[in-house]
């Protein structure tokens, strides 16, 4: 499904990707952990297209397809999604148009009609409701005014709405309580299918007890240093980053 | 509602009064003296007293500079190069076929799906235009005239109502006002007349599209709207397509009258040719437009979507004489390529507890330049008066700019003024989050700017409205990436 070789990204004259590789197979469920600053936003905003990054060297295969070649509309039309660590307002843009023009324009890739109006409110009720969200929501500017959890749990909402074939994940849990946590990966579990594939950023276990990654790594300066399965995030619980990077760093 | 002008070519076959059919001898050469003003006057077989007041106007205007204090730069205009009275246009003086109009402005046609044969029209090819529309507007004419609102060409009114000409032409803004308003009161060619009687609500928008007449009003168009005690009228000005002119300035006035109790509803949409991409050809909107609330509890709103015009220079504006009166300025205006708009408004609070909003909306691209100019001005009288300002602006891009100048006289110490404002950018996280999405950047560009202009498009004719906002997205396109 994604095949990441050998990436290296640069911001301006810093070089933050440095030769990362990755591969997700369709309905796989990858943690991405490291420590701040690593990089780890960094690769879900070049696989998803943001500007201001500057690819050196690797390639980036989704679905057999050059992905650095598409725009992030593209790639998102493709069936690429991404849950922002920091969702963006946008003042005055109603809620609902917004998620309305993006289903569209998702849809219509896909070959498939717009949805009138009835059925596209009966639908996004129906998500709502998934993610405890409150109808409210959209009658609200798009996360203007919401608060940090409602923002992350739109996030998943649209991701539900919109059901990608690859969602990134990028630090949903943080800023959530506990309940909400549980919301969120309710609906992401609800969302789980052998065709869709996630790449889940966390930097905690928590999160993983309720959605369970088939695969474990370790993004430190850069690179993917470690992998392993569910237990190795355990494991990086119980004993932080240090070892793996000191084990990295000797070998 | 896309052309004013090519409908009134049909609907003119209907037209049987006034002078139009009169006047198709020449354009006069251009410069400007009394014999001019009193030719115009003379061709428009106009009343002692209207040449008299064109004549005052002029002298006055002799008197005067054109102003500088605007933040828009041009090159002077040499007044005596102005052709001040022309014939309409005879099809061997217009440009023969689409071929040789700027293909940009034909793109923007096809975009708001105009049909070709009024592209013509718009385009200032002569056409013989065949629409369905004639139906309507004798049905117009028809309910208009039962509810005995009188809705005509200014000639027009000369002529038939100089009793309501002579007591409120120039009773807002007075050739005295300033030097475009004075030279307009000189030369003015044409333009519209309203009067609704006490008590009446006119029964429809009025707009210049079902006017008889309007094409042609040149560059010198005046506007006067009188609505009498406890009447109601709104009233539509423009259109959405762009409008190409051969004259580049344009100075019009337009006068409102609210009596006691009356409500007059302004809105504009103005589009006249920007100019092609270095700015050249387009339209220098130099425009005086004034509300006078001169009984109790009048109320005035005007509501302006300004996307047009090379240069734009006006301040629709509110006198609230009567107590209780109401003054009201929604604006959406849009600069972008070469385009400079100093615009904005003024409410003088005259009255006690008068009360007035001005809600300014500003969105530069490209190199758009923009200034908003408001002023506040609370007289001694104006006992318990209130203003709330919002004024926001959005920058598309790096090399447009948005300047503010609020100014505000108290003189009275009950008054209570809010101000806001607010400077934003459309910025690169927003375009990428609605990217993400699946949504083109201009799409995104379109969403965040409809979003930003909301309060004034609510306060449009819902029509007028969707239009609006389809304009917008047309006229903003490749306004990034
Ligand atoms: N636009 C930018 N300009 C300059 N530096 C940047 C930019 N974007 C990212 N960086 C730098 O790149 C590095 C990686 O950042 P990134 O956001 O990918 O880290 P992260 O792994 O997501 O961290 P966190 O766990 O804190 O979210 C950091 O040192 C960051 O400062
Ligand atoms: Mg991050």
């Amino acid at each position: 499904m994604l095949s990441v070789k050998g990436l290296r990204a640069n911001v301006g004259e810093n070089e933050i990707l440095k030769g990362l590789d990755l591969e997700v197979g369709p309905g796989e469920v990858h943690a991405i952990m490291g420590p701040n600053g690593s990089g780890k936003s960094t690769l879900a905003h070049v696989l998803s297209g943001r500007e201001g990054y500057e690819v050196t060297a690797g390639s980036v295969t989704f679905e057999g397809q050059d992905l650095l070649a598409l725009e992030p509309e593209e790639r998102a039309q493709r069936g690429l999604f991404l849950a922002f660590q920091y969702p963006v307002e946008l003042p005055g843009v109603n809620n609902t148009y917004f998620l309305k023009a993006a289903l569209n324009s998702v849809r219509k890739s896909r070959g498939e009609d717009e949805l009138d109006a009835v059925s596209f409110l009966r639908l996004i009720k129906e998500k709502l409701k998934i993610l405890h969200l409150d109808d409210s929501l959209l009658k609200r500017s798009v996360n203007a005014g919401f608060s940090g959890g409602e923002k992350k749990r739109n996030e998943i909402f649209q991701m539900a709405l919109l059901e990608p074939k690859l969602a990134i994940l990028d630090e949903t849990d943080s800023g959530l309580d506990i309940d909400a946590l549980r919301v969120v990966a309710d609906g992401v579990n609800a969302l789980r299918s052998p065709e869709r594939s996630m790449i889940v950023v966390t930097h905690y276990q928590r999160l993983l007890d309720y959605i369970e990654p088939d695969h474990v790594h370790v993004l430190a300066k850069g690179r993917i240093i470690r992998s392993g399965g569910k237990e190795l995030a355990l494991e990086l619980e119980e004993k932080g980053y240090g070892w793996v990077v000191e084990e990295e760093r000797a070998a | 509602m896309t052309s004013t002008q090519a409908v009134d070519d049909i609907v003119r076959s209907e037209y049987e009064h006034g002078f139009v059919t009169e006047i198709e001898s020449d354009t006069f050469p251009p410069g400007l003296d009394e014999g001019v003003v009193r030719a115009i006057s003379a061709r428009k077989r106009e009343p002692e007293f209207m040449t008299e007041w064109r004549l005052k106007a002029y002298r006055h205007w002799l008197t005067m500079a054109p102003p500088h204090w605007a933040a828009v730069d041009y090159p002077p205009i040499d007044f005596n190069a102005i052709s001040y009275f022309s014939a309409p246009k005879r099809p061997e003086d217009a440009p023969k076929s689409l071929d040789e109009i700027d293909p940009a402005l034909l793109e923007t046609y096809e975009k708001l799906g105009i049909p070709i044969e009024e592209q013509k029209a718009l385009a200032g090819i002569a056409v013989d235009a065949v629409f369905d529309s004639v139906s309507v507007a004798t049905t117009f004419r028809a309910a208009l005239a039962e509810a005995g609102v009188v809705f005509c060409s200014i000639s027009e009114a000369v002529h038939e109502h100089p009793e309501l000409v002579k007591a409120y032409l120039g009773s807002v803004v007075p050739h005295t006002d300033n030097f475009y308003a004075a030279l307009n009161s000189a030369v003015f060619s044409d333009g519209t007349f309203v009067y609704v009687p006490k008590g009446v609500r006119c029964p429809m928008e009025l707009s210049t599209y079902f006017r008889i007449n309007a094409r042609n009003t040149g560059q010198f168009e005046r506007t006067l709207i009188v609505a009498d005690e406890g009447s109601y009228v709104s009233y539509l000005e423009g259109c959405t397509a762009p409008q190409r002119d051969e004259n580049q300035l344009h100075a019009a006035v337009v006068e409102l009258i609210a009596l006691k109790d009356a409500e007059i509803k302004y809105s504009t949409v103005q589009n006249w040719y920007p100019g092609d991409a270095e700015g050249r050809g387009g339209i220098y909107n130099f425009v005086t437009k004034r509300g006078d609330c001169r009984g109790a509890r009048s109320k005035i709103s005007w509501t302006q979507v300004e996307t047009g015009s090379a240069i734009t220079w006006k301040y629709p504006s509110c006198i609230l004489r009567g107590d209780d009166s109401v003054g009201e300025f929604y604006s959406v205006a849009v600069t972008k390529g070469r385009q400079q708009a100093d615009t904005g408004t003024k409410m003088i609070h005259l009255g006690r507890n008068t009360r007035s909003t001005i809600v300014s909306k500003g969105i530069s691209a490209g190199e758009g330049q923009q200034t908003y100019r408001g002023l506040v001005r609370i007289s001694q009288r104006a006992a318990g008066a209130r203003n709330h300002t919002q004024c926001d602006s959005l920058l598309i891009g790096d090399r447009c700019a948005a300047n503010t100048f609020p100014y505000i006289e108290v003189r009275h110490p009950s008054a209570n003024l809010e101000h806001e404002a607010t400077t934003s950018k459309i910025s690169e996280d927003q375009l990428f989050y609605c990217r993400s999405r699946g949504l083109t950047a201009e799409d995104a560009v379109s969403m965040i700017v409809n979003g930003f202009c909301k309060e004034v498009f609510n306060e449009l004719p819902m029509e007028f409205a969707v239009e609006a906002q389809k304009l917008l997205s047309i006229s903003l396109e490749g306004a990034v990436g």
